[in-house]
């Protein structure tokens, strides 16, 4: 048999059948179902008459449109309230489990899944929601997918799918300090445009990535997405199997045994040839920021602006000068001369444990700048706690940063967090869209450390040089 | 879903890259709960700019227009299905691209909505045609683009995609009627192979304790707010 890739295998595993048209049924063992893109999906679901096939494959969760404080209220937004009830009373009337968002495993999808080990190493896993990517850091063959394609897995716990071409990106070197590995992933899609990998599954792979915790290996797949990709995939480790054991939905005893055995086998091939290389050494990398409105648009810190006049491409170059005038910049200023006015630090991209403590660590002694409103959101209840049995909270009130609970928050303004039209943004998500953050808000992508160096400067700045 | 065959209709120019699905749908509409009646939040912020000329799919002829001609990289970002859902309710039934986000591009044909992907070439071709105000067809039985002028321009479609598009396809129903067995069988197998993958009942005794208490219900008094 011919040498196999990571996703080869996962999608070999889950093969129900072959079409003749080159299309095939592909099984889906876990879905996480969120507020935003299943009531659809749940309605088309009940027009149809039809059943759920497995109640026991979802997980329900209400992370979008939940605020982030006073969560002992109802909720102030009536449209919000009434979405969230909804995925409620659909996730009980179909048997799924739903958790509150006062509960304590309450989060942000694409941080409770890997939490409760729900995310596990060689699974299929599905959400209706593009950042589904993240898991992927576990060797899952996990994807966003569309409210139609959620209603399809409710009913048939499958999707017809054709295989994609595969990618790998082989990181090489070792981070500098003050270098992250959000830096790493500006930089891939940087490199290769936010349609470098539309077609392809990517697999991180090399030095740099073996070296990566599950954390950091999450922010890597999250933004594959921003990449182009649907799949972004790290082959499983020691590191994952050391993160995954004694998780509440984690296999145990003889089954864990066999599971691990069976994880260590996910491996690409060392002969197995891939449709596409990319490499990339971190070594060579500075902490980075985006500028524009699309992630693409990034650079590292210490350079400035750039001129669209120097572009010969006339699309690019007419792109360029749309997203300076949204951004209200002007070519050739020093980037870390942009004064900024919010602060975000959270989302399924850096909300995790490991953002909040490298993001304390700058924080620590100091304090936010007084222009600059700034609020950590920790990307779920598990994460919260943690950071609580640590002091981080404490950290982060005594700089002036607002301590916020679970949910999307900010990355998505669909809760009252939101940016006024204008205010300008130092955020850890993962999307600069025009009105992303807000209509009219302004968004600059970075790492946790330079989200909080940007907090403590009141403008954006190299974390390196604060002293 | 609406079968799709072939549409003729003024085509609506709008030359930019990277339209993401943001834009297309911003994400404060996300929190309605229906698919129908979306047209009206269609590219919001751009139809509802101060000081800025009408959005094109605002002006005649195009607020009529059934297709769209746009730039590179049409439908990135969210997964939203609504971006999809609001073109089709504003009336669009094919997007003319360089390319897609992939997502967008799976949803789209999950909802009666044909992108099409052309290179560069005829992508410029077509956008000056539907500068014009002149109808164009584009017919999928023969994958082509009549353009005002005459000139016919060649695509390509999954053969399993132009199936269900031409047919209407229930696919849930078809999968339902078709792989039932297909998948039984997958699911026998796997709980032998690896049945770790199968959630099951003792371990899903630990959400057995979540509270049943209605989550973010209706406000029933706002006495407390402000
Ligand atoms: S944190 Fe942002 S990107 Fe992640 S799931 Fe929520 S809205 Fe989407």
């Amino acid at each position: 048999m011919s040498a196999l890739t990571l996703y080869d295998k996962v999608w070999r595993d889950h093969l129900v059948k072959d079409y003749e048209d080159g299309t095939s049924l592909l099984y889906i063992d876990r879905h996480l179902v969120q507020e935003v893109s299943s009531p659809q999906a749940f309605a088309g679901l009940i027009a149809q008459n039809r059943a759920l096939r497995r109640p026991d494959a979802h997980v329900a969760v209400a992370d979008h449109a939940v605020p982030t404080r006073n969560r002992a209220r109802p909720l102030p937004d009536g449209l919000a309230a009434r979405q969230v009830s909804r995925l409620q009373e659909n996730a009980t009337r179909f048997g799924i489990p739903y958790i509150p968002m006062r509960d304590r495993r309450h989060g942000i999808v694409h941080v409770i899944g890997p939490e409760l080990g729900f995310t596990l190493p060689g699974a299929t896993l599905v959400c209706g929601d593009s950042h589904t990517c993240t898991h992927g850091a576990f060797g899952a063959l996990a994807f966003g997918i569309g409210a139609s394609e959620c209603e399809c897995i409710f009913a048939t716990q499958t999707l017809r799918q054709r295989k994609q071409k595969r990618m790998r990106v082989t990181l090489d070197g070792r981070l500098p300090a003050g270098v992250t590995v959000k830096d790493v992933i500006l930089a891939l899609i940087g490199t290769i445009g936010t349609g470098g990998g539309v077609g392809h599954a990517i697999e991180y792979a090399g030095e740099a990535v073996r070296a990566l915790s599950m954390e950091e290996r999450m922010t890597l797949c999250n933004m594959s997405i921003e990449a182009g990709s649907r799949v972004g995939m790290v082959a499983p480790d020691e590191t994952t199997f050391a993160y995954l054991e004694g998780r509440p939905l984690a296999p145990r005893g003889a089954e864990w045994d066999a599971a691990r055995a069976a994880w260590r086998a996910l491996a690409t091939d060392p002969d197995a040839v891939f449709d596409r290389e990319v490499r990339l050494d971190v070594g060579a990398l500075a902490p980075r920021i985006s500028w524009g409105t699309t992630p693409e648009e990034n650079l590292p810190i210490t350079a400035a602006v750039p001129d669209p006049d120097a572009e010969p491409d006339p699309e690019r170059r007419a792109r360029m000068r749309r997203s300076l005038a949204y951004m209200g910049l002007e070519p050739g200023r020093r980037l870390d001369e942009i004064p900024i006015d919010r602060v975000f630090i959270g989302s399924c991209t850096n909300g995790r444990i490991e953002d909040l403590r490298l993001a304390a660590r700058v924080v620590a002694g100091r304090s936010v700048a007084p222009t600059v409103q700034a609020i950590v959101v920790p990307g779920s209840a598990g994460v919260r706690l943690q950071a609580e049995a640590e002091g981080l909270d404490r950290i982060f009130r005594a700089a002036g940063f607002e301590w916020r609970e679970s949910g999307c928050s900010m990355c998505v303004a669909m809760n009252d967090d939101r940016l006024a039209p204008g205010e300008r943004c130092a955020s850890t998500s993962n999307r600069n869209f025009e009105g992303r953050q807000g209509k009219g808000g302004r968004t600059h992508l970075m790492s946790p450390a330079m989200a909080a160096a940007a907090a403590i400067a009141g403008r954006l700045a190299d974390v390196r040089s604060l002293a | 879903m609406q079968p799709f065959r072939s549409v003729t209709s003024v085509a609506a120019p709008l030359p930019e890259a990277d339209l993401d699905t943001d834009i297309i749908f911003p994400a404060r509409f996300l929190l309605l709960l229906d698919r129908e009646g979306l047209g009206r939040h269609l590219f919001h912020e751009r139809r509802h700019k101060a000081d800025a000329p009408p959005f094109v799919l605002d002006r005649p002829p195009f607020d009529r227009a059934r297709i769209l001609v746009t730039g590179r990289n049409f439908g990135g970002g969210s997964s939203r299905e609504q971006a999809v859902w609001a073109l089709a309710d504003f009336g669009i039934r094919v997007v003319l691209a360089e390319s897609f986000g992939e997502i967008f591009h799976a949803n789209c044909f999950r909802n009666g909505v044909l992108p099409i992907v052309l290179p560069a070439e005829d992508q410029a071709r077509a956008m000056a045609a539907a500068g014009t105000g002149a109808p164009m067809t584009v017919d999928l039985e023969s994958e082509t683009i009549a353009l005002p002028d005459g000139a016919i321009l060649r695509f390509a479609i999954d053969p399993y995609r132009r199936r269900a598009l031409l047919a209407g396809l229930d696919e849930i129903g078809a999968i339902l009627a078709d792989d039932a067995a297909a998948i039984d069988a997958f699911e026998a197998r796997q709980r032998r192979t690896a049945p770790w993958l199968h959630l099951a009942r003792d371990r899903l005794a630990f959400f057995d304790d979540l509270n049943r208490a209605p989550d973010g219900a209706e406000p029933e008094s706002r006495a407390e707010a402000g």
